[in-house]
């Protein structure tokens, strides 16, 4: 692994802890009523997607999942327009349009959430697609999770990126239950990875609580994609601390499963690790505490304050044209 | 107009070729739509079969396997790879080979493709033609005859279009390719090998356009797709008994144009329309209730439906046969409304 610089690495913890502070919140402001529908939190993951997202450019493209905040964060998506979002608002990233389900920001290669499990794995051929055709370096990064692995979607995908050595990351996040079913159920495999071999590609299945272990994955798969040699399936194991989706009461999560989850906490692992190789100081991590923690604030602020949309928005954007 | 004659394939094969030429983002995937991958005939820059039926024979040998790929037989991943790529810069055109196979990929169709524009608020386009087959009468059985094209029109964000000659099927490709957004071009498999003229410079049949067929007084005949030879035959038909019958063929139904269709029934004060999908929910219960709203003052009669059964297509020619409007159910249906 090339070694990160100060910079990269501010940047990584700046982004793994608005991630967690977004989320916090955005449960804060559900169970408050603020923030109508379905919203699914990401903490307990910010390792996978800021380490992912570390190697990439805007011009890079992710597909998410249903659980997107995170992606959004780590691929630079504005947190004012995020929460707007959520809200519903008309200065939400998507004029209100889409929800915490379908977050999306096309100027930063952010693909949308997507309501539907496994439906990102095409899509993000598509992109990785138009980059082999324009003959372009851009690499696309589909994240998904443990329970669409089992999609024939994913399936499909992983094999037609193989046959085309078209430059995706397949990002399994495997965070161990799809919605409460646990992956020792419905996964077949021990390892999602194990199943790369039969698309004929790399696999690697990597500590998705620990950045550097993902950023090095990160950094191979990447790699490869650039150069044209095709697609990597990494599969990162991690846990989430929220629900499936706000609401969900976890009943199925014992005791001793959350205290070994909070022990391998991602964000408390990486600060431990940069202050004791003496990479970060005390006082940088508590500046971008505070920093994040404005953020967030501000976000709430700006989309409490931001205006609902006009009714007639219901009609638009259907269609670029309809005569 | 023109003195050249093509097939419906060729006009149809015609209109891709132009407009890979015209736009090198344009690129078209599919089973089988070259063939031959990775076997000798790719080495020798050749291809096995240039689709099932022949309708992209050739594109591979003028624009290489980069931009006309076969696919393997996994339409979720290909046409939802078509979505992603039109959504980030590329015009793809994806061939689901059978209207039927529909529901293994609806998804990437109508929640992704569909969709996209309007749950990002209008900051993304999706310019992406699925081309399709459809249609009875070739003893193709259930699985490989129906229309469903009312299926599709029924979903906001989707365009659909059933070009009925030669001459639409190259200016509705040519429209469909250069819309921005995603448009259904369904193919009627019993149209291929019928002829007529198509010019040779690269025209346009505008989407929401429809097309009056035969010019009439006492009956509309709203015919879609294959459906309209049968609407010119009855009506040809009908004119020995001195019945004078206007033929409106939609050639897109979404977008629909409703004010060819209005203004034709407000002359004729008849309407029967005539369409080969299911009955129920379709586009000619549609077009049916689009008169009754809004020409209902104008209608001497109640207007009637020419439609295929509420059944799957059988087999038997028998039976096939029975299911299939024919020019004689038309030419009824005309005599009800004019009685």
């Amino acid at each position: 692994m090339a070694e990160l610089t100060k910079e990269k690495l501010l940047w990584i913890y700046e982004r793994m802890r608005l991630i967690r502070e977004f989320e916090d919140r955005a449960s804060e402001l559900f169970a408050a009523g603020k923030i109508p529908g379905f919203v699914h939190l990401y903490a307990g993951e910010e390792a996978i997607a800021v380490g992912m997202c570390a190697l990439l450019t805007d011009d890079d493209f992710i597909t998410s999942t249903h659980r997107g905040h995170g992606h959004c964060i780590a691929k630079g998506v504005d947190v004012n327009e995020m929460m707007a979002e959520l809200y519903g608002k008309a200065s939400g990233a998507c004029n209100g349009k889409g929800g915490s389900m379908h977050i999306a920001d096309v100027t930063k290669g952010m693909l949308g959430a997507n309501g539907i499990v496994g439906a990102g794995g095409p899509l993000a051929c598509g992109s990785a697609l138009m980059a082999k055709v324009k003959d372009t370096d851009q690499v696309t990064i589909c994240f998904f999770g443990d329970g669409a692995a089992e999609q024939g979607t994913m399936h499909e995908s992983m094999n037609l990126a193989s046959i085309w050595k078209l430059p995706v990351v397949f990002v399994c996040e495997n965070n161990g239950y799809a919605q409460t079913t646990p992956a020792h159920y419905h996964c077949a495999a021990e390892d999602i990875a194990d199943r790369a071999t039969a698309y004929n590609i790399p696999g690697f299945s990597v500590d998705g609580t620990d950045l550097f272990a993902v950023y090095e994955a990160a950094e191979e798969a990447v790699a490869r994609a650039r150069r044209g040699e095709g697609p990597t399936l990494v599969e990162c194991k991690a846990f989430r601390y929220y629900g499936h989706f706000e609401g969900d009461n976890l009943s199925y999560f014992t005791e001793e499963e959350r205290a070994r989850n909070r022990e391998r906490d991602p964000i408390d692992k990486f600060r431990q690790r940069v202050l004791e190789r003496g990479l970060l100081t005390e006082e940088e991590l508590a500046e971008i505490d505070d920093r994040v923690k404005q953020a967030v604030d501000d976000a709430v602020e700006f989309a409490e304050e931001a205006p609902y949309p006009d009714p007639e928005e219901c009609f638009t954007d259907v269609y670029v044209s309809y005569p | 107009m023109t003195n050249r004659t093509l097939t419906f394939r060729e006009a149809f094969n015609e209109a891709i070729r132009l407009e890979m030429r015209r736009d090198p983002t344009v690129i078209i995937m599919g089973e089988d739509i070259a063939g031959g991958a990775a076997t000798h005939l790719e080495e020798k820059g050749e291809e096995a079969w240039g689709g099932d039926l022949g309708l992209t024979k050739g594109l591979v040998q003028e624009f290489g396997r980069e931009r006309v790929r076969d696919t393997p037989i996994s339409e979720s991943s290909f046409i939802g790879a078509a979505v992603g790529a039109a959504s980030t810069g590329l015009r793809p055109i994806a061939e689901l080979m059978f209207v039927d196979f529909f529901g293994v990929c609806m998804d990437q169709i109508f929640n992704q493709g569909g969709k996209l524009r309007y749950m990002f608020g209008g900051k993304a386009k999706v310019p992406i033609v699925i081309e399709t087959l459809i249609g009875a009468g070739f003893r193709a059985a259930a699985q490989h005859s129906q229309c469903l094209y009312s299926v599709f029109t029924h979903m906001p964000g989707l365009k659909t279009v059933v070009p009925s000659t030669p001459y639409n099927a190259k200016g509705l490709m040519s429209a469909a390719i250069r819309d921005d957004d995603p448009v259904i071009y369904f193919v009627h498999k019993v149209l291929l090998d019928t002829s007529g003229p198509v010019p040779e410079d690269n025209y346009v049949v505008p989407l929401g356009q429809a097309e009056v067929a035969r010019e009439g007084q006492d009956a509309t005949v709203v015919a879609i797709g294959r459906m309209r030879l049968f609407a010119l035959q009855a009506a040809e038909e009908l004119a020995q008994d001195g019945l004078s019958v206007e033929v409106v063929d939609p050639q897109s139904l979404s977008p629909l144009d409703e004010e060819t269709i209005l203004e034709s029934v407000k002359k004729t004060h008849r309407l029967v329309v005539v369409d080969e999908d299911n009955p129920r929910c379709s586009v000619a219960t549609d077009i049916v209730t689009l008169a009754a709203q809004q020409a209902f003052d104008y209608l001497d009669a109640p207007p009637q439906t020419v439609t295929a059964p509420h059944t799957p297509v059988p087999f038997s020619p028998a039976l096939e046969d029975v299911y299939i409007p024919s020019a004689a159910r038309i030419v009824e249906a005309v005599q009800a409304v004019t009685g």
